[in-house]
């Protein structure tokens, strides 16, 4: 039988350090992409939100041949769209994105009522196209039209549904475990987003209501991920009570390593599949992921584990500092933890 | 044992042909086509619901401007309370209606402070003044819109617009519509989405179309002097005093314009009109598009009205004869002509439209006027080419994605890898099925949901085997191996699943749209998923035993 790992004796915990410094820096490098974007006037944003969340139109123009970018532009100018971004689809040859930003005010005033805003907008493009002649061939395939308003609502909801699931999943896990586990795994959740939105921002990737979908399912794996490992010490804890708890977390990690592995190592050539052959509509998704399922992974191992372990023990030192303040807090406490949460 | 697995083989061939049925087969009176290649692939489309994105259509968001609503509301109560004061012989000095924001209130003014309260009882027995609250201070009584009036109000109006939206669309013969509530409900958004569509602009334009129609009798001297007309709002303003009473109004006046024009706009005039209007819109009984030239750009609107609406324009038009007559549509007066003699039930709304542009008005006069004007949120239209190519590179993503999980699962685990294979595509399946039979649509994100199904999948039978290898290299038989393999692992699997399906019920019924999407398959697949990799992997290794008299050796893991 091919076996990947035997008998391995990895002392994940001790290098906590390594793996907290490196995750604070990932998450640091997002931030401080997104805060210089943000500050530097004139630049981009933080983020690169699409139509979805930020309001406009992006019209999809597919041709017979494909004019260049130069003569699509001056034929929007000679019809007053001006502030046209076009985008060749990089994996269809006859394929243009013409994005238009929201025009006017974000309160849709009385006199320039939002639809009608879009709607010249896509109008004055159906007819700037008209003019490119014939041979160009163009012909509209698809539209998207956000008014601002929708978009903020869109995004405000995706934000407030992703944090109750977050919710959810602590409460569940915390009546399943313990609530420190519940709160080591949401931890670990958040990081794993706050990293891959800082890809997102460092790279300015778009971020479309499939990221969400994305996001939400790398929540999904990274929270599967950490149950795994905290079910393999919840046992542990019950069949060796006389380990320490850092042992035993190191001792579980190592027994699930396999798991973990072929596991994750399968989704992620799944991933990789969407990434080269997914084409354009799933790009952003498709690479969502692809970051997601590295960090969701790394993250049940080197954040969620040592997080819940300091915390485990800063809880039964602090419980047990009173009768016998010499105790070994870790030994003690492991033995106290595992009649806690013997509950499976 | 024996009995055991009969038992679980029976289980597991039923819930396999059903779902297999459901999936591939007709959901019609079965034919012999149905079991050609070409009939069931045929059965395959009919069978998945496509959602807009994967299938081609148009998507709309919009919103019913409640605020408006609620405002004309107050205005009118407005006018009723002023005509109420009157008929009781009340000295008002003045009735506003007022709209500060999210607040509507008619304010009334009388010229003596002590018949205030009397004055509000006698006004409150005339008008319909529930959901209002009243307040008297010195000479003014104010009535003040409630909240839950405001709520319940809006809520009408939103419904009503949704009634009339539907009707305007089966009007226009779209198909298969969906026409819903969208968001939470004080949100008063509409979602109608029409799969196939690919231009929506002319249906937009039908479905915004208010057609407020009224007809009003123009302040102005009687013909034969000319209509009245001012150059400007402030003059017409000026006219009147400087403040415009509660029952005229000052209305603009664009001559013989036609509505679809964008570009060059004749000269505008003004007019002041009494309000409220002798007869509007729901006293409509028909509107069709007529043209007495011929011409192809002369096209009027002729309407005809209610009995009852035709009996009070006769009793008016007869007492006022050269009297000058507007018709209003949406706040605009398209024409004025002077009253010749009596007319009972017809009218001619005139304008040199289209042929095109006065049958729509005429449909959307049909279907009866919006309460509220309407806003587009959100315009989404997918061409079906778009659409088709995101189903290719999507199903061709899956199944590199799929052929390369089965190549390593059948390489490293051999035999059982095979058997997880197995548990793998009836989960695909099984999915799918359920998928059918809960009648939801598989959009992109469903298809998302639908590939963290599959990973958890392959996760659950990877969880077991690796136990059952580990239990294997501690000396254990491979009976009891397996036997604890699955036990052990069955927590963990149960612990990862509930989590994931607690959290995916929040985005299922707390979300929209794609998120929702994503939900649900991902709930679908998970359900199916604790059958497969449990039950049916455990039934295969339980066959193998079997086979061997209980006395198997060694495993293929």
């Amino acid at each position: 039988m091919i076996q990947l790992f035997k008998d391995v004796n990895i002392d994940w915990l001790g290098k906590r350090r390594i793996f907290i410094t490196a995750s604070v820096v990932l998450m640091l490098a997002g931030l401080i992409s997104a805060i210089a974007r943000q500050a530097v006037p004139g630049g981009t944003d933080a983020f690169n939100l699409g139509v979805d969340f930020k309001g406009g139109s992006v019209i999809t123009v597919k041709f017979k041949q494909r004019p260049s970018a130069e003569v699509i532009r001056a034929a929007l100018d000679r019809a007053g769209v001006h502030e046209a971004v076009i985008q060749p689809v990089t994996d269809k040859q006859d394929e243009v994105l013409i994005k238009l930003p929201q025009m006017g005010s974000a309160g849709g005033s009385e006199a320039t009522p939002e639809h009608a805003q879009v709607d010249i907008g896509r109008v004055r493009v159906a007819e700037a196209l008209k003019t490119l002649g014939p041979e160009a061939g163009p012909e509209i395939v698809g539209t998207e039209a956000v008014g601002p308003i929708a978009g903020r609502a869109l995004r405000n909801q995706a934000v407030a549904v992703t944090l109750l699931a977050l919710v959810g999943i602590l409460v569940y896990i915390a009546m399943r475990f313990e609530w420190t586990y519940g709160a080591a795994a949401v931890i670990a959740v958040f990081h794993d987003v706050l990293v891959t939105l800082g890809f997102f921002s460092i790279f300015q990737w778009e971020i479309s209501l499939t990221v969400i979908a994305a996001l939400l399912t790398l929540v999904g794996f990274s929270v599967n991920d950490t149950i795994v490992v905290f079910d393999r010490i919840r046992e542990n804890l019950r069949l060796h009570r006389r380990e320490s708890l850092y042992k035993i977390t190191n001792d579980s990690i190592n027994q699930t390593l396999s798991r973990t592995v072929i596991t994750s190592g399968l989704v992620f050539l799944s991933v990789l599949a969407l990434v080269l052959f997914g084409g354009e509509v799933l790009r952003g998704f498709s690479l969502a992921l692809f970051i997601g399922i590295i960090v969701g992974t790394y993250s049940s191992i080197a954040v969620a584990s040592p997080i819940m372990v300091w915390w485990q023990q800063r809880l039964e030192a602090h419980r047990s500092s009173a009768p016998e303040s010499d105790a070994r807090p870790q030994t003690a406490g492991a033995a106290r933890h595992s009649r806690s949460i013997g509950r499976s | 044992m024996r009995k055991d697995l009969t038992q679980r083989v029976v289980i597991i061939a039923i819930i396999t042909v059903i779902a297999i049925y459901v999936v591939f087969g007709p959901h019609h009176r079965p034919t012999w086509r149905d079991f050609t290649l070409a009939g069931i692939r045929q059965n395959l489309a009919e069978n998945i619901h496509l959602g807009l994105d994967l299938r081609g259509g148009s998507h709309l968001v919009m919103q019913v401007k409640t605020e408006e609503y609620l405002k004309r509301l107050t205005e009118n109560t407005a006018i009723g309370v002023q005509n109420a004061a009157k008929d009781a012989g009340i000295g008002v000095r003045q009735v506003r209606p007022e709209v500060n924001g999210d607040d509507y209130r008619v304010v009334l003014e009388l010229e003596d402070a002590s018949k205030a309260s009397d004055a509000r009882s006698q006004i409150e027995r005339k008008v319909d003044l529930n959901g209002w609250t009243a307040s008297v201070s010195g000479n003014t009584v104010t009535w003040t819109l409630t909240a839950a009036a405001k709520r319940t109000l809006s809520d009408q109006a939103v419904e009503q617009a949704l009634r009339i939206i539907e009707s305007r669309i089966n009007l226009l013969g779209v198909t298969e519509p969906t026409l819903q509530r969208h968001g939470a409900p004080e949100s008063h958004q509409i979602l109608l989405q029409m799969p196939g569509v690919q231009d929506p602009e002319r249906i937009k334009a039908i479905l915004v179309g208010e057609s407020r129609l009224e007809l009003m009798h123009v302040i102005s001297p009687p013909n034969p002097s000319p209509v009245q007309t001012y150059a400007t709002k402030e003059e017409a303003i000026q006219a009147l005093g400087g403040t415009v009473p509660s029952n005229r109004q000052v209305l603009p006046y664009t001559e013989r314009e036609e509505p679809t024009a964008t570009g060059e706009k004749r000269a505008q005039r003004w007019v002041i009109v009494e309000t409220p209007a002798i007869i509007d819109g729901s006293e409509l009984r028909n509107a069709e598009a007529v043209s007495r030239t011929g011409r192809s750009d002369d096209y009027q609107v002729a309407f005809t009205l209610k009995p009852s609406g035709a009996e009070k324009f006769a009793r008016w038009t007869g007492a006022n004869i050269n009297q000058y007559l507007a018709v209003v549509l949406n706040g605009e007066v398209k024409s004025i002509a002077y009253i010749k003699s009596q007319i009972s039930d017809a009218g001619e709304i005139s304008g040199r439209f289209t042929k095109q542009s006065a049958e729509d008005l005429a449909l959307t006069l049909r279907s009866g006027a919006l309460p509220a004007p309407l806003v587009y949120l959100e315009e989404r239209t997918v061409g079906p080419s778009l659409g088709a190519d995101s189903i290719r590179a999507g199903i061709t993503a899956s199944v590199i994605g799929l052929l390369l999980v089965v190549l390593v699962m059948i390489v490293y685990y051999r035999g059982s890898g095979v058997n997880a294979v197995v548990a793998l595509l009836l989960n695909i399946v099984l999915t799918m099925a359920a998928l059918i039979l809960f009648g939801a649509t598989l959009t992109l994100p469903g298809i998302a949901g639908i590939i963290l199904g599959i990973g958890m999948a392959v996760d659950s039978n990877v969880l077991i085997f690796e136990r059952i290898r580990e239990e294997l290299r501690t000396g254990k038989t491979v009976a009891s191996a397996i036997e604890q393999g699955f036990a052990r692992a069955f927590v963990t699997i149960i612990d990862t699943h509930v989590t994931t399906i607690v959290s995916s019920l929040f985005l299922f019924v707390f979300g929209t749209g794609p998120i929702r999407g994503f939900a649900v398959t991902l709930i679908l697949g998970l359900a199916a998923n604790l059958f497969t990799a449990v039950y049916v992997s455990r039934t295969i290794f339980i066959w193998l035993l079997n086979r061997s008299g209980g006395r198997l050796q060694t495993l293929s893991i």
